[in-house]
Parts: C-alpha cells; structure tokens; sequence
C-alpha cells in the first residue's frame, strides 16, 4: 500500500472510532444535565441516582472521546499535510476556533462538575454541567462546519493557487453545515436514547423477582431514552431530507452513488434493498423493492425530477475538472492517470441504507420495550434483555455507516468542487494530492500503532461500563458515612450533596477524588 | 506590530501557557513512583491535579489548531517532518489520560499499578516529545522549497534537539515538585519540598544550556536579556525554596519559563521553521501565514476567548485551591 491509502486508512480508522465516543458524549451529557436539573428543581432522590449512575458512565466515556481527539487535531499536519497547506486559510479558523471556544469550556467545567459536587453552591454546580453539556455542542458545531465547507466550498476565492476566505460567516452559516449539524447531534441523542433503552431494560429484567428500590429510576430512564430516540428520529428524517436535496444540488455524483443509480431517470425510483452487486454494469437489475418516483422527491421535492445517473455524471465531471490527474511527480503512480470519479459504490448503497434501517430500528425497539414494560410490567423472558442490549449497537452502526458514506461518497475529492451556484467554483482538491510527503514507514507506524491501542482501550472501555452497568447504583453512590450525631453524611443522595459553598472544613474527606 | 509577528508571538504564549501548566501536570506524574510511597499518597498526588488536567492539555490543541489556522505551512511543515516523535507524544497522552480517569475505577491492587505505570510513562514521554519538537521548530530541519522535509524519518532527533527534549523533561520535574510541595500537606509536602531544592540545579542546568545554544546559534542582542532573566529569575526560585516559600518559588519558576520561551520564539523570530540545509528554503512568519483576513478573524475570536479561559481556568484552580493530604482520600468505592 502507499502513504495514500495508509493515511486513508487511517483517517478512516481513527476518526471512525473517534465517533463511537463523541455521539454518546454529546447525547448523554445533555441528558444528564437534564437529570441533574430535574433533581435541583424537585428534590426527587430518584433523579439525584439517574444523574451519579449516567453521569459515571459518561465519564468512563468521555476520557476515551478526548483522547482519540488529540490524534484527529494532529493528524491533518502528519498525514494530510498538502491539505493542510491548501486549505488552512479556511479550514484552521474553526477547528481552532473549537479549542478556544468549545475545547477549553468543555475540559476545565467537566473538572469542575467531577470535582465540585461539595465544593460548589447546588446551583452553580448545575451551571457547570450545562457549560459542559452545551460545550460538546459547540464543538460539533464548529468541526461539522470545517467538514461541511470540503462538502461544500463557500466564503473564499481563488488565490495564488489556494482558497482564501473572504467571509467567516458564509463559513459558519453554509447551508450545508446548518443542514448537518442538526442530523449529527440527533444522531447523538439516538444513541444516548438506546443506551439508556439498553441498560435500564436490563436492570428492569435482572431484579424482576426481587424487591429493587430502585426500580423507578430504571423505568424513568427507559421513559426518557425512548422519547429521546423518537423525537430524535424525527428530527433525523427531516434534516436528512434537507440534507439529500442540498447534496442533489452540491454533489450529485454523492447522490447518485447513493442509490447506484447507473442512468438517468425521470422519475427516479428508490430502491429499499438490491440482491446482488450493485457496481452490475446493468445495476437496476439487482435492486428490489423500488419505490417509484421517491428519488425524486428526496432530491427535489418534486416526483417528476430527473435524477442524473453515474453514466451521465462521469462525463460531465470530465468535461468539467478534466479525465486525467496533473502529470505531477507528487502525485506517484497516479500523476497523469486517469480520474475515476465513481466512488465506491457498495460502500455508499449500504451505508446510506444502513443509516436510515438501522436508525429506524433502534427507535422502534425503544417503542417496544417501553410497551412490554407498560403499567409495571417486566417480561419474564430470555429474549427481552438480549433483545434491549444488543439494540444498542444499532445507533452507533447506522452513525458510522452515515459517516463513511457521506465521506467516501465524496471521493475522490478531499474538497468537493461546486456545481451549484451557492458555492464558489473552482475550489477543489483531490485526495490524492492532500496527502503528506512522508515515508510509508512511517505511516504504517502509525496506523499500526494506533489501531493497537485503540483496540486495546475498545476492550478496557467495555469491560468497565460492564462492570458499572452490573454494580448499579450501588456502584456509584458511596455508602454513607457514619457520623457520630447521626446527621446525613455528605455523599448521601437526596439533598445533602453542595450545600453550601465553603466545602467543609477542613478535615473532611473530598467529596470526590480520583 | 504586523498580524503575522502578532500571531507570532500569540502562538509563543500557547506554548507557554502549554509548558507551564501541563509542565506540572508532567511532573506530578512522573514523580508518583518516587513521592508517592503507598496508594493513599499516589491518590494525593493525582488528585492534586484531579480537576485540572484535562484543561491544561487543551492548551496543547489550542496551540497546534491555532498554528493551522494562522500558519497553516509551519503546521504542515513541523508535523509531518517530525511524524514519528509526534506520535509518540500522541500515544503517550492517549495511555495517560484513560489513565488518571480508569485507575480508580476497578478495586484491585494489579488494575492500579498497571494504570499508575501507564501514567507514570505517559507523563515521561509527552515532555520529551514536546521538547524535542520545540527545538526542531527552532533549530530547524532540512527542508525543500515546498516546506517538506528531505531526508530520514528520524531527521528531528539530533543530539541538538535532544537538548532540548531534556531540558523540558528537566523543568517539568521541577515544577511538578514545586507543585506538590504547594498543593499538599503534612509528610508529602515536606519530601516535595525537600526533593525540588535538592534537584534544583540538575533539573535546569538542560534547559540553560539549551538557551545557551540557542542564543550561540540564532540569537539576537536582546534575547541575550531574557536569558540572563532566566537564569536569574530560577536562582530567586531556588532562594525562595531555601527559605520555604513556596509559592514564590513556584511563581519565580513560572517567570523563568516564561524568559526561556520568549528567548527560543525571540531567537526563531522571523523565521518559524528554519531550513538545516538551505536557508532560502526557511519557512518564515511572512511565508506561512494566514491572509491578512483570516488572521484579523482570529485575532478577534482569541481577544475574546484567550481572556475568558484564563479566567475559569483561575476560577477552578480557585475553587481546588485547598492543600491536600492522605486524610482527605475517601475509601476506594469502586463497583464490586
Ligand atoms: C460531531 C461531533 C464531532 C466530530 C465530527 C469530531 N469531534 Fe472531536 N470531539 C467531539 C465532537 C466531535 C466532542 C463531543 O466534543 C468530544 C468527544 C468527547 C469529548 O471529550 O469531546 C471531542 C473530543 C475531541 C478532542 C479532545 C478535546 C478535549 O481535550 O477536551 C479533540 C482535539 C478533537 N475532538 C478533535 C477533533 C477533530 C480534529 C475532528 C475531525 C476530524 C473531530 N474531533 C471530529
Ligand atoms: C466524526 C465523524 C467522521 C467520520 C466517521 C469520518 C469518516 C471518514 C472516513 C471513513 C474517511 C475515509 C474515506 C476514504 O478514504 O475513502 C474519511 C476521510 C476524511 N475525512 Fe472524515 N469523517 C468524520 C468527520 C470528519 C471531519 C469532521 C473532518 C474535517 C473536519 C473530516 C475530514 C476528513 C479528511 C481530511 C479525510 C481524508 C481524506 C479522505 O480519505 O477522503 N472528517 N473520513
Ligand atoms: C430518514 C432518515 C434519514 C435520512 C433521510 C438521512 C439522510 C442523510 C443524508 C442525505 C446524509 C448525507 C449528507 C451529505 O453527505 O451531504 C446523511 C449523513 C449522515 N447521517 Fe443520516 N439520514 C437519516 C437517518 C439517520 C440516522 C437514523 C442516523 C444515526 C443514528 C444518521 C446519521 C448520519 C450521520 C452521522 C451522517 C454524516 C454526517 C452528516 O453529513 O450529517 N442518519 N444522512
């Protein structure tokens, strides 16, 4: 393999894993802060449990985000260093904007809701899980941003062979971002809502004989993770919706390798599933179950629309950015070869179809188990927890599968060139030539050595949130201390945690300490 | 001041906003196996800088988002022409930062000390690395005209540059005694104590040789101000520690810091990534920066924000401002 497709593979590998963490940040820690609110404003211990059991797991999962972050800040300079030169002049300004803004404001309020839960006024310590909570957002919303402008240049012109920005504004409001931006984040409460369908169907169904005091904590986490995924669903169809008519307009060839769509048609029909290898020359024959005229209606609002297929496509690419790389000696074996534009379509079909399938059905087992356990009810069967447990990959796959969609259906291009007048022309860059002019040595180093340690972290990850899935609430609430004048200890649930804020004197023991 | 020299200096007080508070960080880490002598005191030391880590290590990618964004060439240049020492650093931080959060989370003697070992390396190596990049950045790398490095991978690590991994290795240890001696108390405090003064001259005698270098080599008439101001500044430290202030002599090293970054960056200034092999072929501040617009963006977003950090940032280290013991560690809670 050369140093492109090592840092392809990489770049796919890392970042991919990267997003296993960030959906469940994101998702999870507004939801504990909604939790932790509700606790402030009620007094009901059971909120005060919901808020110390989700919110351990959500640390056991956040140090895993931060870390596999650093290596996506420093691998644009050690593997994509040409792209870094060709873009930084746009593309820098709010990935460091995500560090001053949403980076900072993150990490130091995390520190103080871990370590603040007797340090700080109740209050103020629930401004410092929102500060986090809303922190994560931001930091979305700055790098889909940078994602959204190689989707879709805007807010620069040509200069000197580079992209100069002339508005930071168009950068930020791209209508691209503005339509990605929301899908992702609720993408990230539906996989927030399924662990918490997950786990506390579980709980419900491991004490199901037994006398559990805690029971209600269970049932209102399985309320709130199945309403989260359904409105989160909802949400994810509409700005899907928004997002496939915008990639209709930005990146028709995205769209029709979405679909496979080998030749123009009018109207286009939309395939459910295709039996069969969908790069068939003659590919309508492996799909089945074609929806007709709804395509169309994705693209364009409109059963009518002509949808253009691959065919068309590829000579009108060729006609438009040329049918052979630069003879560039930079460019290895691919300089002055010609271009393939037709991205990888099986990669695309599924993964566009996978997001949407598994998406649904992940909602729909929220629904499910919500009604098994309706009026009190916990089914007394093997299959139910199994059923609820594994229901919780299916947000973390259909993420994934939208993500390596959305960027392998934009090769070859790193920074997609625009056909639709809301984007500037001519800014484009192939991958081929973002990459570093480094050794391949040394980017198998990496790549080795990251996906080891990667794997390695996978495995610790999911033996501890295991371990504080089976210790419940027992395992995060610290039994009480005893006091002599028999008074409330100070980690006890309901009201005594941060009432004050003098913290104490000076003997006591931390509330919290690593 | 022009934007890009503006830029310039901004991107120097990342770093040193960087060394200064991760250089504590680093050293507290790497001195858990000799201060800390049992689990109590090991849980001490890390809860010492429990809330604050993780927000000294976004100054880290603060200073490297921030070099894409206003010198996007001095990013591409430095990073991929010191990949490998690069990633170690990464590899280092990733092991370190599970680490502090999962060490506690399992009750068992085994699962601890591999974590403390973890972090023990992971705060060893990041030092280094970082170091070691400093001073390429400074002393340069053999560069072409496109600003990509010719040569071996390992073209970064010369005895030159390993000065100066050393030398923040040195400081970091340093700093991170003084830190313990002024954030604990009772029998830790006075080891810490004890060990900084003792290692005191050791520990920086790295870093002032490296700036002796460094002004031999690059220097300018006034950087040789801020080093003598340097070196100054860590014998008040030294004196402060032998008359057992703490706080002064922590604060006295922080200024010696801050004379020794401004004399590397002074020292580099124009350039930000010198060519070893042809100076034509030098990246300087003029070559690599940002348009005139998307540094004035920048500087505007950095106004507000550089202004806001530092003061939750001083508000946390405000709030956990009280000195630490083995009789404040709760139990280990821990699911069975
Ligand atoms: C849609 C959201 C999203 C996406 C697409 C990415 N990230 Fe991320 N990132 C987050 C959302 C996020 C987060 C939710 O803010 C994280 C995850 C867990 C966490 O600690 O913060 C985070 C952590 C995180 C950190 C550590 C921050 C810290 O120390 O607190 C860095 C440096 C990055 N990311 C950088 C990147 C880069 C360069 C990406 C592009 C390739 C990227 N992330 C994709
Ligand atoms: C977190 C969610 C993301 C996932 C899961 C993801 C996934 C991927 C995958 C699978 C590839 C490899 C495609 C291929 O080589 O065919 C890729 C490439 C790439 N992505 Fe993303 N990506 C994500 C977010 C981002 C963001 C936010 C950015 C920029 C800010 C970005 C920039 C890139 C770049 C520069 C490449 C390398 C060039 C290439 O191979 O196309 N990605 N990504
Ligand atoms: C009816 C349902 C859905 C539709 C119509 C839809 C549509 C789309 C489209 C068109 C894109 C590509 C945008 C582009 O590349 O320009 C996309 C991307 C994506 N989708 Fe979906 N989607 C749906 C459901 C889901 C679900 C259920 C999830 C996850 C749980 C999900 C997660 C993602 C992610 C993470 C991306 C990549 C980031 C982005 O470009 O926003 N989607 N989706």
């Amino acid at each position: 393999m050369d140093v492109l497709e090592l840092a392809r593979w990489q770049f796919g590998i890392t970042t991919v894993y990267h997003f296993l963490m960030v959906p469940l940040t994101i998702g999870l820690s507004v939801l504990v802060a909604g939790m932790q609110t509700a606790w402030v404003r009620t007094g009901d211990e059971r909120y005060y449990k919901m808020t110390k059991f989700w919110g351990k797991l959500l640390l056991v999962n956040f140090a895993m985000g931060v870390v596999t972050g650093i290596v996506q800040e420093f691998q644009f300079g050690m593997n994509w260093s040409e792209y870094s030169r060709f873009v930084g002049d746009v593309f820098g300004a709010p990935l460091a904007m995500e560090g001053l803004v949403a980076f900072f404001v993150e990490s130091t309020f995390l520190g103080l809701w871990i370590f603040g839960w007797d340090r700080l006024p109740k209050k103020v310590h629930l401004a410092c899980v929102w500060a986090f909570s809303l922190a994560t957002v931001a930091s979305a919303y700055f790098i889909l941003a940078a994602n959204s402008w190689m989707q879709h240049p805007v807010g620069a012109e040509f200069v000197d062979g580079r992209p100069t920005m002339t508005s930071i504004w168009a950068v930020l409001t791209n209508n691209t971002a503005l339509a990605a931006i929301p899908h992702t984040v609720a993408g990230a409460f539906s996989v927030a809502a399924a662990f918490l369908v997950g786990i506390a169907s579980w709980r419900l169904w491991r004490k199901r004989h037994e006398h559990d005091e805690h029971r209600a904590v269970w049932r209102s986490s399985l309320k709130l993770g199945t309403w989260t995924g359904v409105v989160a669903f909802v949400v994810l169809a509409v700005t899907g919706d928004v997002q496939g008519k915008l990639m209709f307009e930005q990146q028709p060839m995205k769209m029709a390798s979405a679909e496979a769509l080998c030749h123009t048609e009018q109207p286009a029909s939309f395939s459910i599933i295709a039996i069969g290898d969908v790069r068939d020359a003659d590919c309508e024959s492996v799909k089945t179950f074609n929806v007709p005229a709804l395509l169309s209606f994705l693209a364009h609002n409109d059963f009518t629309t002509e949808v253009k297929g691959i065919d068309d496509l590829v000579t009108e690419y060729q006609e438009r950015y040329g049918s052979n790389y630069p003879d560039d000696p930079a460019l290895g074996e691919l300089a002055g070869k010609p271009i393939d534009y037709v991205p990888n379509l099986p990669v695309t079909y599924w993964g566009f179809r996978v997001m949407i399938g598994f998406g649904a059905l992940s909602t729909a087992l929220g629904v499910f188990a919500l009604w098994l356990t309706r009026g009190g009810r916990i089914p007394d069967t093997k299959w139910f927890p199994r059923m609820a447990l594994s229901g919780i990959a299916l947000p973390f796959i259909a993420n994934s599968a939208g993500w390596i969609f959305t960027e392998m259906g934009r090769q070859p291009f790193v920074v997609v060139p625009n056909p639709d007048p809301s984007g500037v022309d001519g800014v484009w860059m192939y991958t081929a030539q973002a990459v570093s002019r480094v050794t391949e040595g040394e980017v198998w180093t990496s790549l080795i050595a990251l996906t080891l340690v990667y794997a390695v972290l996978a495995v610790v990850e999911v033996f501890l949130i295991t371990k504080y899935v089976r210790g419940g609430i027992e395992g995060v609430i610290p039994p009480k201390p005893e006091k002599p004048d028999g008074g409330p200890g100070r980690d006890g649930g309901g009201g005594s945690g941060g009432s004050g804020g003098s913290g104490g004197s000076d003997d006591d023991a931390l509330a919290f300490a690593y | 001041m022009d934007l890009e020299t503006v830029w310039f200096v901004l991107i120097a007080l990342l770093w040193l906003g960087y060394l200064f508070l991760e250089g504590f960080d680093f050293g507290v880490g790497m001195l858990m196996p000799v201060l800390g002598r049992d689990d109590t005191e090991r849980r001490v030391l890390i809860n010492t800088i429990g809330p604050v880590w993780d927000g000294n290590e976004v100054w880290l990618i603060v200073a490297a988002g921030a070099t894409f964004a206003a010198f996007p060439a001095w990013y591409a240049g430095l990073f991929s022409g010191a990949y490998l020492p690069l990633l170690v650093v990464l590899l280092a931080l990733i092991g370190r930062g599970v680490a502090f959060e999962y060490r506690g989370k399992v009750d068992s003697d085994r699962w601890r000390r591999v974590w403390d070992r973890v972090i023990m390396i992971g705060s060893w190596i990041p030092p280094f690395g970082v170091g070691l990049l400093i001073a390429t950045t400074v002393l340069g790398l053999p560069l072409d005209a496109d600003g990509n490095r010719i040569g071996s991978p390992l073209e970064a690590v010369r005895w030159d540059t390993l000065l100066g991994a050393v030398a923040i290795v040195g400081f970091s240890l340093l700093h991170g005694a003084v830190f313990i001696a002024l954030k604990t108390d009772g029998d830790i405090r006075h080891r810490a104590h004890r060990l900084a003064f003792r290692i005191l001259p050791a520990a920086l005698l790295p870093l002032a040789a490296f700036l002796g270098l460094v002004q031999w080599r690059e220097g300018a008439l006034w950087t040789l101000g801020t080093l003598a101001l340097a070196l100054i500044t860590a014998a008040v430290a030294w004196w402060r520690l032998a008359e057992g202030r703490e706080g002064q002599a922590f604060a006295a090293l922080g200024a010696a810091l801050t004379a020794a970054v401004v004399t590397l960056f002074g020292a580099l200034y124009p350039d930000v990534l010198p060519s070893t092999t042809d100076p034509a072929n030098s990246l300087t501040v003029t070559d690599a920066a940002s348009s005139p617009y998307t540094l004035t963006i920048m500087t505007w977003v950095a106004g507000f924000g550089t202004p806001a950090v530092l003061v939750y940032q001083g508000w946390t280290y405000w709030v956990f401002r009280k000195r630490i013991s083995t009789k404040h560690i709760p139990k280990v809670h821990a699911p069975r």
